[in-house]
């Protein structure tokens, strides 16, 4: 039926504020936690989120009725309390799927986070969690190749992936860089990782890079009759820049690229994503910049948000904090979006953060990587949050071994197989750690100097950022 | 007084994958981890290589994946059987995975020369 033209302010729950509607299977939905002005009706907060992240705007305009609005708005269909928090709120808003450009992830946040979280009447938004419908996620690419391939690529099965970050992260020559990689890798790591920062700058422009780099994975891989690599970063000023480095690292014949996603964007990053996939090369996702958007419990979006995000936009690797390390993380929540990251479903779990049923469907898994603040003492501990699809990287915790690299190297890598052995042999690693680090050593002077420097180095810090359950 | 480092020198070497980092398992410790295989659900797979195409994707399989056996000692016959037909070869065990098609874990057992 058609409607008459009104002009003026209408209260935004008269439109967007529907408790009866039961969202569709196709409908993309998204958790947030709203924190309004005072004086502001729960249900005027939640409408008005809906509609600024959706169809509306502040005034009546005529030409929507050239349109059929009730197809295209976004909906807030359910509010409920924050547990052990008064003054906010979490809202539960469903989106239409023809609100969104296919496969496009830029698109859905341009939406979702866009202008509202800029809306006077809020104090604070985030975004808690999204709830991708099937018909979003078979729209989208994914993981260039994902854990399956990547294990098969590379050859490694039954433990997680060894790595480390290049350091001083910052200065090094191309010559003197590649010397670091050969150093770790014949030591007995899998993968080394240029640093985020490292992208082409004065001191070493990446082509040095990565031909020196090149030619140190080649090398240790003859020696040790292991498979090796090192994630080039190729992220770069413009996306000319980065596909053309992309097609460098593919013609030095090396395995593995790297993208930061964030900083980057993700339109570049699902097109490199997508450049990886023609190309049989796996990508590597750093996520500098997460912090200043997930840090804040009550502002921001939240990382398991950024972490479904990456899945869709393409990544065979991702950064997901280390819980134990120098960096933030609560032990919960990582697992709770490292769930999202490798299985095919994950179920609604508050207790993990979860807030939504979320069905990946066929889309491939993503190793997720800890690092940051990690040395030997950890590796009990890592195993047991991460398990094996996992890349766990010690980037002081190997280069600061007093023989340098490769033994720092070499005794991670006893380290992590003999948790790997004990823990298949039915052995509670966390609790006995210190027995099966200390037993490893017996046999490896690498890992009996490494477990002698690190002893005393722990990170306990309160999270900032804790999970919403009464205590 | 003479001069003495502490710094030792790290000599790389070859190595198999998994596993590759520790000494040689004892036999029970080598059951533990062929009951761990049983216990994921995976079936026992045996493969073996001559040395010089340790790097190969493929090696070659000793009969055919040993699919649903839950039998522990048939594993360890049939490893010592390949072991004992290709004394010269590397030995690996593999834990396959056909849910995921993937190998749940992979490690060898007898070093070849």
């Amino acid at each position: 039926m058609s409607k008459k033209y009104d002009a003026g302010v209408k209260e935004y729950r008269d439109t967007y504020w529907t408790p009866d509607y039961v969202p569709l299977d196709t409908d993309l939905l998204a958790c947030f936690k709203c924190t309004g002005q005072e004086g502001v009706p729960r249900e005027e907060v939640a409408a008005a989120v809906a509609a600024e992240s959706s169809t509306g705007t502040w005034s009546t305009v005529w030409s929507e009725l050239l349109t059929d609005l009730e197809f295209y708005k976004g909906r807030c269909y359910r509010i409920e309390d924050v547990p052990g928090d008064k003054e906010s709120f979490y809202a539960f808003i469903a989106y239409p799927l023809d609100l969104f450009e296919e496969g496009s992830i830029t698109n859905v946040l341009t939406s979702l986070v866009g202008n509202v979280f800029g809306f006077k009447a809020l104090r604070h938004l985030r975004l808690e969690d999204i709830r991708f419908p099937m018909a979003f996620i078979k729209t989208c690419g994914g993981p260039p190749n994902g854990i399956v391939v990547e294990r098969d690529r590379l050859n490694k099965y039954g433990r997680p992936l060894l790595g480390c970050t290049i350091k001083p992260k910052l200065g090094l020559s191309g010559k003197n860089y590649g010397r670091v990689v050969y150093e770790c890798l014949r030591g007995g790591l899998d993968l080394t990782k240029d640093d985020e920062n490292i992208n082409s700058q004065p001191f070493q422009r990446w082509r040095e890079r990565f031909e020196f780099v090149a030619e140190a994975v080649k090398l240790a891989q003859q020696e040790t009759g292991e498979v090796k690599g090192h994630y080039l970063n190729c992220t770069a000023t413009t996306p000319e820049e980065m596909y053309e480095r992309a097609e460098f690292a593919k013609e030095l014949d090396m395995p593995i690229i790297m993208h930061d996603y964030i900083t980057g964007g993700f339109t570049a990053n699902t097109g490199l994503a997508n450049w990886c996939r023609k190309n049989g090369m796996l990508l590597h996702i750093h996520r500098a910049m997460h912090a200043v958007i997930d840090r804040h419990p009550k502002h921001g979006i939240h990382f398991r948000v950024l972490a479904k995000c990456l899945r869709l936009s393409g990544g065979d690797q991702l950064h997901t904090g280390t819980v134990v390390g120098k960096l933030e993380g609560d032990r919960q929540t990582t697992l709770g979006y490292i769930d999202n990251l490798r299985e095919s479903f994950v179920p609604e779990d508050r207790n993990r953060g979860n807030f939504f049923d979320q069905d990946w469907g066929s889309m491939p898994g993503v190793f997720a990587v800890a690092s940051g603040g990690i040395h030997v003492w950890h590796m009990p501990a890592l195993l047991a949050i991460f398990g094996d699809d996992s890349c766990l990287q010690f980037g002081g915790g190997t280069h600061g071994h007093p023989w340098g690299s490769a033994a720092g190297a070499a005794a991670n890598r006893v380290a992590l197989e003999a948790c790997v052995k004990a823990r298949n042999a039915g052995r509670e690693i966390e609790k006995e750690s210190r027995d099966i680090l200390m037993e490893a050593a017996k046999h490896s002077p690498e890992l009996a100097i490494a477990l002698e420097t690190w002893k005393e180095i722990k990170f306990e810090f309160d999270t900032v950022d804790k999970l919403d359950v009464q205590q | 007084m003479p001069f003495q480092s502490t710094v030792g020198d790290y000599q790389t070497v070859a190595t198999l994958e998994t596993f590759g980092f520790l000494p040689p398992m004892t036999q029970d410790e080598i059951y533990d981890q062929i009951a761990y295989i049983i216990a994921q659900g995976w079936s026992p797979v045996i493969e073996h290589v001559h040395p010089s195409g340790s790097m190969q994707t493929y090696w070659s399989y000793w009969k055919l994946p040993f699919f649903g056996e839950k039998d522990l000692n048939v594993v360890v016959s049939e490893l010592e059987a390949c072991h004992r037909a290709y004394p010269d070869h590397h030995v690996r065990m593999v834990g396959y995975d056909a849910y995921t098609q993937s190998q749940g874990t992979a490690f060898v057992v007898f070093e070849g020369r």
